[in-house]
């Protein structure tokens, strides 16, 4: 038999069928009631998604001409910059704050000065620090959803137990780290207690120079890890390791269970205080809810009291990706969401605070959390803390994880660990820089502290 | 006439390669093709490849953390390879033996290599904890001392290769299929002349066996070169201190945390030329120990 004809029809009928499926896949969705699909990717899933659905779902009966179809996707943003390159992004894409920076640079996301402009928008409408966070080289490139600040979150129990007065937690690093000998606690080699530890949870390593009211770098072009209250900052960070022992702190740190579980060391009675965020509350109440805590601003050094009411600042944030199909449709929902009412009902259903200016009394009064007004004015403190916008932040983060292990470890002095970092990461700060001039984009200041 | 009808059976040939052909064209050709070329080029995803020569090779060898990534990945590759395969031959000699249960024993060894790569990071993590796994259980009280295996520099790289070596089971199948095929009649002839054990295994097993080790050992140099998944899901970032930071983590971090496909890709040719070296002279240097059964 010839089979010539047989594969010639197989053939044609999967190329056919593999045409027919890709642009299944790439065409925009429609809908038989000619509503334009706005496909929207989110970084939850959980709670914190089922909030955004809601909200999402209020929106999409709201009116008639727009539906946002949203769906969980994990690993988003490397999953968005692909499917940007490939020329097939989402129309919105829930994203973090410290990515602004790497995809304005990358002309991964569009502008939205415009837009905003059009809509009235502006920075007063927002908790300053949170609209800054959008912005990068004078530019807004997306929009706020749900922010964090952190506090210290402390265990009154134990402190009334190690003799503290629990209605008046450490004011200072200095009354910090007093308090920390006071519980600290060995069963032969093995730690059972302490007052804080530097590196629980330990993620913002970043953090523990600008606490000391240190700069990273100064805004511009220049990365100022050198600086004396930076290194201030890791030298206090890597005492707890000199003091007891890097290798016994690490074991007794081990021994802790994952974050979201009864074994957190801070829900555990194991560690009397811990920097956390917003969301602690709602993840005792889910752990240990009889857990008997407070929260206030984290201490700051006792000789520099203009350091009080530090905290640092995490963001989400919405974009519309470079080449989205709809992106006047997918502002329409941004600019719905960012109206009190459904910015209150996202941020009320993820349990954090609000980043818009104008809060109202019932958002704060039906709020879970009980500390939620600390959260909201230390959101606005003189002293909020976050990362530096520059696209190499995520590589320049990796690296000052790493000074930090060093310096736990002992194997380098804070000094080395950063100025390793230093020289390490100025290359490619300049580098990126040149980029920008050839391009005819002049750097200017980024420091969040303007 | 013989002519058209070659041509319509060469056709007819090339039409059913063609979904081998048109996949290998697609998804590995031009990858390749296009990473050699982007290995020039600096290259962030969204904006066009520019052109800066060797600029990307040269940086890679001021690069500090290529050498160290590098290092790592040798380290492990040099302990984890012949470490395995004596465990996978010895496993193979004493599972070839004729005892009860023979079956059950080769299975037993065998399953391992079965647990997918997610769940095996995550087990051994369990194992390995310094304060409540399994192995300080055991050594704490006969040796006084609490390693912290996944947190101490010298201990964390060593944790990998303890999981690899226990993952032999592929390998130990093809030795277990090796050892079938020596000819009993040597072993016969060796009796014979009162050979020990021993000298057996050394003078008749082991030769006929240095095919498949020469395959095998072939194999695991591409393999541990570029191991990927578990350094990176049970040390993140390389933990402690990028002890643990192994050469194709920092390539995928250069790609998809940076946006660096240009650097990436050149040192994923670095690394390609590194594994073709090595292997040729894997191979050039067995070939003189290998003996074939044919010869």
């Amino acid at each position: 038999m010839n089979w010539a004809p047989v594969a010639w029809v197989a053939g044609v009928a999967a190329v056919g069928w593999a045409l027919f499926t890709s642009e299944q896949i790439i065409k925009p969705e429609t809908r038989t009631d000619g509503r334009v699909v706005v496909t929207y990717w989110e970084k939850w899933s959980d709670f914190e998604f089922e909030a955004m659905r809601k909200v999402v779902e209020k929106y999409n009966n709201s009116q008639d001409k727009i539906f946002v179809k949203v769906l969980s996707v994990p690993n988003i943003a490397g999953k968005t910059l692909l499917a940007t390159s490939g020329g097939i992004p989402p129309d919105l894409a829930g994203l973090y704050g410290p990515n602004v920076a790497q995809y304005a640079f990358n002309n991964a996301v569009m502008p939205l000065d415009e837009f905003a402009n059009e809509a009235g928008m502006d920075r007063d409408d927002y908790i300053h620090q949170y609209y800054d966070i959008c912005t990068y080289r004078g530019k807004l490139w997306a929009l706020p959803t749900t922010p964090a600040s952190t506090a210290l979150h402390y265990n009154r129990d134990m402190l009334q137990a190690a003799g503290w007065d629990p209605n008046n937690p450490p004011k200072t690093i200095e009354e910090l780290t007093e308090l920390d000998k006071r519980i600290f606690k060995k069963d032969g080699s093995r730690i059972t207690k302490m007052g804080f530890l530097p590196t629980e949870p330990g993620w913002w390593p970043w953090a523990w120079g600008p606490i000391f009211g240190g700069k990273l770098w100064n805004g511009v072009d220049k990365i100022t890890m050198d600086d004396p209250k930076i290194v201030e900052g890791y030298t206090w960070m890597g005492s707890f390791a000199k003091q007891y022992g890097s290798g016994t702190v690490s074991s007794f740190q081990e021994g802790f269970g994952s974050f979201n579980s009864p074994q957190n060391p801070f829900m555990d009675n194991k560690l009397a205080t811990v920097l956390q965020g917003v969301w602690m509350a709602n993840f005792i109440e889910k752990q240990n809810p009889k857990l008997n805590w407070g929260a206030s601003a984290f201490p700051y050094p006792a000789n520099r009291p203009e350091m009080a009411n530090s905290s640092l600042l995490d963001l989400d944030i919405l974009v519309i990706p470079t080449g989205a199909k709809h992106p006047k449709e997918a502002f329409e929902f941004l600019k719905y969401l960012q109206t009190q009412e459904a910015m209150e009902m996202l941020c009320l259903g993820q349990k954090k605070h609000s980043p818009l200016a104008n809060v109202s009394e019932g958002f704060l009064q039906n709020h879970p959390n009980p500390n939620i007004r600390l959260f909201q004015e230390l959101a606005e403190s003189k002293n909020t803390l976050a990362t530096p916008k520059t696209p190499i932040w995520a590589q320049w983060g990796d690296e000052i994880r790493t000074a930090t292990q060093s310096i736990n470890n002992g194997s380098k002095t804070p000094e080395q660990a950063l100025n390793d970092v230093q020289t390490k990461m100025q290359p490619l700060l300049d580098k990126v820089l040149r980029h920008e001039r050839a391009l005819g984009i002049e750097p200017r200041s980024e420091d969040m502290a303007e | 006439m013989s002519t058209s009808k070659l041509n319509s059976q060469t056709r007819a040939g090339l039409l059913f390669a063609a979904p081998w052909l048109i996949g290998f064209s697609v998804f590995l050709l031009f990858p390749l093709l296009k990473s050699f070329y982007n290995s020039f080029t600096e290259y962030t995803i969204l904006t066009p490849p520019v052109w800066i020569g060797l600029e990307n090779y040269t940086d890679l060898f001021k690069d500090e953390l290529f050498w160290q990534s590098l290092g790592n990945s040798f380290y492990y590759a040099l302990i984890a390879i012949p470490v395995g395969t004596v465990v996978a031959i010895g496993l193979a000699l004493l599972l070839n033996q004729k005892v009860k249960g023979q079956a059950f024993y080769r299975t037993f060894f065998f399953l391992p290599s079965l647990v997918p790569v997610v769940p095996l990071a995550i087990l051994w993590l369990w194992l390995f904890n310094g304060e409540s796994g399994i192995i300080n259980a055991v050594i704490e009280p006969i040796f006084h001392v609490k390693p912290n295996w996944l947190g101490d520099v010298k201990l964390a790289k060593n944790v990998l290769i303890v999981m690899s070596t226990w993952g032999v089971g592929n390998a130990m199948v093809i030795y277990l299929a090796g050892l079938q095929q020596v000819p009993q009649e040597l072993y016969e002839a060796a009796n014979l002349d009162g050979a020990s054990p021993l000298r057996k295994t050394w003078k008749i097993t082991l030769p006929l066996l240095s095919p498949v080790i020469m395959f095998n050992v072939v194999m695991s140099i591409i393999g541990s070169l570029q191991v990927f998944a578990q350094p990176f899901i049970m040390f993140p970032g390389g933990a402690p201190e990028r002890t643990t930071y192994f050469f194709s983590v920092y390539i995928y971090d250069t790609a998809f945390r940076d946006n660096r496909m240009g650097y990436a890709s050149a040192m994923g040719w670095v690394l390609f030329l590194i594994i073709l070296v090595l292997t040729y002279v894997a191979i050039k240097y067995m070939d003189k120990k290998v003996h074939y059964e044919t010869n």
